[in-house]
């Protein structure tokens, strides 16, 4: 990468954490709820609204135990992340990239994104329980979706929930992170530089005819 | 291994003593001991060897790591990045005035921040050593482009750097290698800027693009910021320090942490006194010359804490302009967003570690509110994936989303941004400066620098001009550029002072002592075998990134030192 595109980057490493500077009290005062009374000891996954529901592998399967994530947290990251990026005709979904695997590690690194994160799981539990009256592993499929259409297009969400909504974009970009940087997501993507390569063709014809150059 | 020694050993004078590896000490290592001197350069941080797969993590993949590229605390560009170092160093701090907004870069590495940079290589201009003549702002240097001119081009041959010839009045072509072809978006930004004017040329970087000195063509893999195992680009440890090794005339210490220029009774120099880290033991070496090219405000720093009864105010201070006249490379950034490259298809489009256009400074300032230029660095296209891939998705046409749809447009909008960063000129100003702290000092108990920093209404003028431009090639590109317009309050998106990473000044040259520290040989008026080799002495920033000129001036200096031994002068 050139100097200014590792300046470009940094800027994206940074969005995290800008994120976090920039999220209300409202998100920690949501966590707050979600650990109040109401919490159940374990939330049992809903019947209709499995991981398959999001299309993704089973989670039972993974030996993988996390470092930073409670059981509660675990299901509900893993849930999450394929909602997110979900199984389709060309290539796995988030859990088959192992990026609930990478944000554990990541956390790991990083003390505040633990607490951010900590926070948002939480905000979403109770968002979903303000509405269904249960945590987001034990909602539907359908109550699910709905929680999300309302955070996941910050422009359109409502004001109320900005925490929520700030979160997820970040949660979106730390998924899309793990995902398009492990193997599943480099090979969907089509990304084939970062070899040796003799003589430098520059842009291939072809490439030029498609975009009109 | 590296050929360190600890430092331990019988006393030995050594010819010179160099203080820091990066592009100034480097080049005064290789030359000092091509022409027989015996030579110790110490360096503050650690040893590094591109061609070792133990330092370089050339072509590894992101997924090679849990972290998947993402920064550490010593490596804020991405934990492959080869240069360690920071903003932030542990127990190395610098203090700030109230309101100064200033961050300071160290490398601490063998070949220092050559392992970072972006191979950018421009030279100064002939207008670029003479703004007052031309204008009234600032200062001349004491040499012209036709002094340095000689330098340029052996550093060109010595280094090796491709670019093309173009004959632009204040951008000297050198002698350069063929450049590579533009990737699919350079071609875009290319027809763009025709049709507005704009000159956009082939890129000037120090990579080779054939056979050099035993150094092998670029092989074209763009991860030159990871430190290149084939030593295709420039980095000044690899480049520069091995074969000075190799002459069996140069004593490599790392680790050494220098604390001051020790001096004799009559005022000269006598050697360096440093910490060995490892140890953190005080230690000194003993030189019959010394150069300090420990980055620009490393080395003013260092001549600062230099204080002895014949230099009460440091070395090169006799007329208080140590710290003073020290500048940045202004800097801002606009991306844009290209309907016309969405869906692009896969090819690689990797190239050099580095744009291959760029456009130098293309307007005349007298028809401008603002009296210096700035140049274009473009960036874009279809990069390895890695932590942060594609931040911001909520700011694409469909506003967001999950599921299919969104894992779609990940992939339709992959290499279909495009970036442009300015990188202009600062004119020294009185507000801007640098001094000890009274109070703070580091973990080695060196008293740290305080920073001074105010941008005048020339830069922030300038900047709005970037953001403008950028925003109307955009527009020409068909594109959209989702951040507002920065205000005024804003800076216009101005970057702090040290965040692009040239400073320069502190120990300027000049033609007097009582304006400057150190004369046209970058010799210490105060002090005759004390040279600066770094950008300390530099009068101007230029719109230029300064190593090339690093490199020649400490090229010439190191000639002039060669020549005085040899006439029995020093």
């Amino acid at each position: 990468m050139s100097e200014m595109n590792r300046r470009e980057a940094l800027q994206n490493l940074l969005a995290i954490p800008a994120g976090l500077a920039m999220a209300p009290g409202a998100l920690e005062r949501a966590a707050a709820h979600a650990h109040d009374a109401l919490e159940p000891p374990h939330e049992t996954p809903a019947q209709g609204g499995s991981e398959q529901g999001a299309g993704a592998q089973s989670a039972a399967a993974r030996p993988y135990s996390p470092k930073h994530f409670t059981t509660d947290e675990w299901r509900l990251v893993r849930l999450l992340v394929n909602y997110v990026i979900p199984r389709d005709a060309r290539s796995g979904s988030a859990t088959d990239a192992g990026v609930p695997e990478f944000m554990d590690f990541m956390l790991g690194e990083n003390a505040g994104m633990r607490t951010w994160m900590k926070n948002g799981l939480g905000w979403m539990n109770a968002e979903c329980r303000a509405r269904f009256g249960k945590g987001f592993v034990s909602s539907n499929d359908v109550q699910r979706r709905e929680v999300l259409d309302a955070i996941a297009f910050p422009k359109k969400s409502a004001a109320e929930l900005k925490a929520g909504a700030d979160f997820f974009s970040n949660f979106r970009n730390l998924t899309a992170s793990g995902f398009f940087s492990s193997r599943v997501g480099i090979a969907d993507l089509g990304y084939i530089g970062n070899r040796p390569v003799t003589t430098w063709q520059g842009t291939p014809p072809e490439v030029m005819r498609k975009l009109g150059l | 291994m590296p050929q360190t020694s600890s430092g331990a050993q019988a006393p030995t004078v050594y010819d010179v003593a160099i203080v820091g590896s990066g592009a100034g000490g480097g080049m005064a290592a290789h030359q000092l001991t091509k022409a027989g001197a015996k030579v110790v350069l110490l360096e503050a941080g650690g040893y590094w060897d591109n061609q070792s797969a133990q330092y370089s993590a050339m072509l590894k993949m992101p997924y090679d790591s849990p972290r998947r590229g993402a920064s550490t605390p010593d490596r804020p560009f991405g934990e492959w990045d080869a240069c360690i170092g920071g903003w932030q160093i542990p127990g190395e701090p610098y203090t700030k005035a109230e309101g100064t907004k200033f961050d300071w870069w160290r490398g601490r590495m063998l070949g220092g921040r050559t392992n970072h940079w972006g191979r950018i290589s421009l030279r100064f201009g002939p207008d670029d050593f003479r703004r007052k003549s031309l204008d009234g702002l600032g200062d001349d240097w004491p040499i012209s482009y036709d002094d340095v001119k000689p330098y340029y081009d052996e550093v060109d041959t010595l280094i090796g750097i491709f670019g093309s010839r173009e004959n632009l009045p204040n951008d000297p072509d050198g002698i350069f290698h063929d450049a590579p072809a533009p990737r699919y978006y350079e071609h875009l930004v290319k027809r763009t800027a025709d049709r507005m004017s704009i000159t956009c040329i082939p890129a000037r970087l120090s990579i080779i693009t054939k056979p050099l000195n035993g150094r092998a063509p670029c092989h074209y893999c763009g991860q030159c910021n990871r430190g290149c195992t084939t030593n295709s680009n420039f980095s000044s440890g690899n480049v520069l320090v091995m074969p000075a090794l190799r002459t069996g005339r140069l004593t490599l210490l790392t680790d050494a942490m220098v604390r001051e220029v020790m001096t004799g009774a009559d005022g000269r120099a006598t050697g360096v006194a440093y910490i060995d880290k490892k140890t953190g033991e005080d230690r000194e070496v003993r030189a019959k010359i010394v150069v300090l090219a420990a980055s620009a405000l490393e080395s003013s720093r260092i001549m600062m804490n230099s204080k002895s009864s014949h230099h009460p105010q440091g070395l090169g201070n006799a007329s208080g302009v140590l710290g003073k006249y020290i500048t940045d490379t202004t800097g801002t950034d606009v991306a844009g967003f290209i309907p016309s490259l969405v869906d692009v298809p896969r090819h690689n489009a990797d190239g050099v570690g580095g744009g291959h256009v760029f456009m130098p400074w293309w307007l005349d300032n007298k028809t401008l509110d603002f009296p210096r230029g700035y140049h274009i660095e473009v960036w874009g296209g279809l990069g390895m994936p890695s932590y942060g891939f594609m931040g911001g998705i909520q700011s694409y046409p469909e506003g967001g989303g999950y599921g299919a749809g969104l894992k779609q447009q990940y992939r339709k909008y992959w290499g279909a941004t495009v970036g442009f960063s300015g990188r202009g000129e600062m004119i020294p100003n009185d507000k801007s400066f640098a001094e000890l702290d009274p109070q703070v000092k580091d973990r080695f108990g060196i008293p740290v620098l305080k920073f001074h920093w105010e941008w005048a209404d020339h830069e922030l003028k300038q900047v709005k001009h970037m953001q403008e431009t950028f925003r109307a090639i955009v527009a020409e590109m068909g594109g959209e550029v989702w951040s507002p317009m920065p205000t005024r309050e804003q800076g216009y998106g101005i970057a702090n002072g040290g965040a692009i990473i040239h400073e320069l000044g502190g120990a300027r040259m000049g033609q007097r002592e009582r304006d400057s520290a150190v004369n046209k040989h970058c010799q210490a008026w105060d002090c005759d075998n004390l040279f600066v080799a770094d950008g300390a002495p530099f009068v101007s920033q230029a719109d230029k990134n300064p190593t090339w000129t690093i490199l020649a001036l400490s090229m010439r200096t190191s000639a002039f030192i060669t020549q005085q031994r040899k006439a029995g002068v020093l």
